[in-house]
């Protein structure tokens, strides 16, 4: 993936679609080689529908401000669930806010699973336009059922935006097996750079979605007081894109494929069935979301005895173990959890059964300092 | 390797001295530190002279937030309010020991900020304030 962005930088450092010089014609065929990969990779219909952003955080804004603000009206609602990242919340919080339309929640069980009676009745009280969900929960671990819920939600005439930033990285997905309306992920979390990232849109939302940012290369023809513009993908990418940031997403997304999706979900569930095993056994131990490793992605969120998140990062920093504490930009699920902040340890392709062992003695060290 | 989590550190955090609220307080200030989710309100109740008569903090958070916001109390009582804005962040620090990353710093300094806060306010010279906060 470096050797990628070294070589655009170094060899055919140039825009993309505007010159007509050799560089140039590379620049946008690396580009849209990329996109054709990143489709592949989710098997979606056409590369076409596949439109580079900066991460998901902006496709998810993206669709609340391209398909949001023409679809959704006053007394409309939109569905979220608790275990969504703040970036599944606050654009829909901003969208709501401008339509007068209303926010629903999908609650979830102690063990970390959505309430699916809750998400039918709000289908079946209707109005529900959207229903906006995470396929992985950041924080729990827990993998939502989002092919059931989207054949149910469709026929409701609801469309469904799924956030896949836990889930394209981890596992095998198919936008057409899913029938997603929407999915949105970044590179950073899939061995690819930071500040790109994926909006996948099904074709005929995208022809009839307003611009999101107006500006160059997104126009067909442009007059004083009015301009026509270009069909999807190019009509959301005004501007110079991140063209480094996209090739090197392909190369990763290369990687990635070459090794296996399939491959790559079996190493990190039986690195989570070890480590939910051994980290289970640790005394005061609390571990967040479901059990079975069947279910659930390569995130492990716990706390032990009363050492708050950020004392027990500390402690493991001191042993070279880098996770992440807080309230992992989810605070409506830790208010539903009832804790201020969790540790969460998360597993990716790179990581080992022996480096668990290493997780587990840092904690049993954290154990004896903080004398429980 | 120089831990901050100290034997003091934890005896603070597990037994936290003036931890609750007062009924009659002159200066309150509340403040959170968004990327921990530490809150720290602290409460003065004052004298004829201007000297902290009692005080209180109250909040949840990590060992270094609480555990600081409690040795602030004990640094603080009896002391003139002109004292207490003076005080200064070293001094915290020392009362901490070990090492602290900048992210923990503000774990560490956001006591010294809520009381800052409550005393300048009192005062009535947020104007000023401003730039001395700025380094917390």
């Amino acid at each position: 993936m470096i050797e990628g962005l070294d070589r655009y930088y170094r060899e055919y450092n140039a825009n993309v679609f505007r010159g007509v010089y050799q560089i140039s014609e590379e620049a946008t065929a690396a580009y849209e080689t990329a996109r054709k990969r990143i489709a592949e990779l989710i098997n979606a219909k056409d590369p076409s529908e596949i439109i580079f952003v900066r991460g998901t955080t902006e496709a998810i804004n993206l669709v609340a401000h391209s398909w949001g603000r023409s679809n959704i009206g006053l007394g409309d609602s939109v569905m979220l669930t608790e275990m969504e990242h703040h970036s599944n919340i606050v654009p829909w919080q901003l969208l709501a806010r401008d339509k007068g339309a209303q926010l629903k929640y999908v609650g979830i069980s102690d063990e970390g699973r959505l309430l699916t009676e809750e998400f039918h009745g709000y289908l079946e009280n209707g109005g529900v336009k959207l229903f906006a969900v995470t396929q992985v929960s950041n924080v729990l671990g827990t993998v939502n059922p989002v092919r059931e819920m989207v054949r149910e939600a469709h026929r409701y005439n609801c469309r469904v935006l799924v956030d896949a930033a836990q889930s394209v990285p981890h596992i095998a997905v198919d936008v057409q097996d899913l029938d997603c309306d929407f999915l949105a992920f970044s590179g950073h979390k899939m061995c690819g750079p930071t500040g790109i990232g994926v909006l996948y849109a099904k074709r005929d939302l995208l022809e009839k979605m307003e611009p999101y940012q107006g500006g160059g290369e997104m126009i067909r023809e442009v007059h004083l007081y009015e301009a026509s513009f270009k069909d999807p993908p190019f009509k959301f990418e005004a501007g110079t894109t991140d063209i480094s940031g996209a090739i090197g997403l392909g190369v990763a997304v290369d990687y990635l494929s070459k090794v296996g999706l399939r491959n790559i979900r079996n190493h990190e569930r039986d690195l989570t069935a070890y480590a939910l095993d051994k980290l289970g056994k640790l005394k005061q131990m609390r571990i967040y979301g479901p059990a079975d490793p069947d279910t659930r992605g390569g995130v492990i969120s716990f706390n032990l005895a009363d050492i708050h998140a950020h004392d027990m990062a500390s402690l493991l920093d001191e042993d070279g173990i880098a996770v992440r504490s807080g309230h992992h930009c989810a605070q409506p699920l830790m208010e539903r959890l009832g804790v201020a902040a969790t540790t969460r340890a998360s597993f990716y392709l790179y990581n080992t059964e022996g480096e668990i062992d290493r997780l587990v003695e840092s904690l049993e060290r954290a154990g004896r300092v903080f004398k429980i | 390797m120089s831990s901050v989590y100290s034997e003091i550190i934890l005896d603070y955090y597990r037994h936290p001295r003036n931890k609750g609220t007062l009924d009659h307080p002159h200066i309150k200030a509340k403040d959170s530190n968004p990327l921990c989710g530490d809150i720290i309100e602290m409460q003065l109740e004052l004298d004829g002279n201007d000297s902290v008569k009692d005080v209180r903090f109250n909040g949840q958070g990590c060992a270094i937030s609480q555990a600081s916001a409690s040795m602030l109390t004990e640094l603080v009582k009896g002391k003139k309010l002109d004292d207490v804005r003076s005080i200064s962040k070293e001094e915290i620090l020392s009362l901490i020991g070990g090492q602290l990353s900048a992210v923990r710093l503000k774990c560490a300094l956001l006591s010294l900020k809520v009381l800052k806060t409550g005393v300048y306010t009192y005062l009535g010279s947020m104007s000023n304030s401003k730039e001395e906060l700025s380094g917390l």
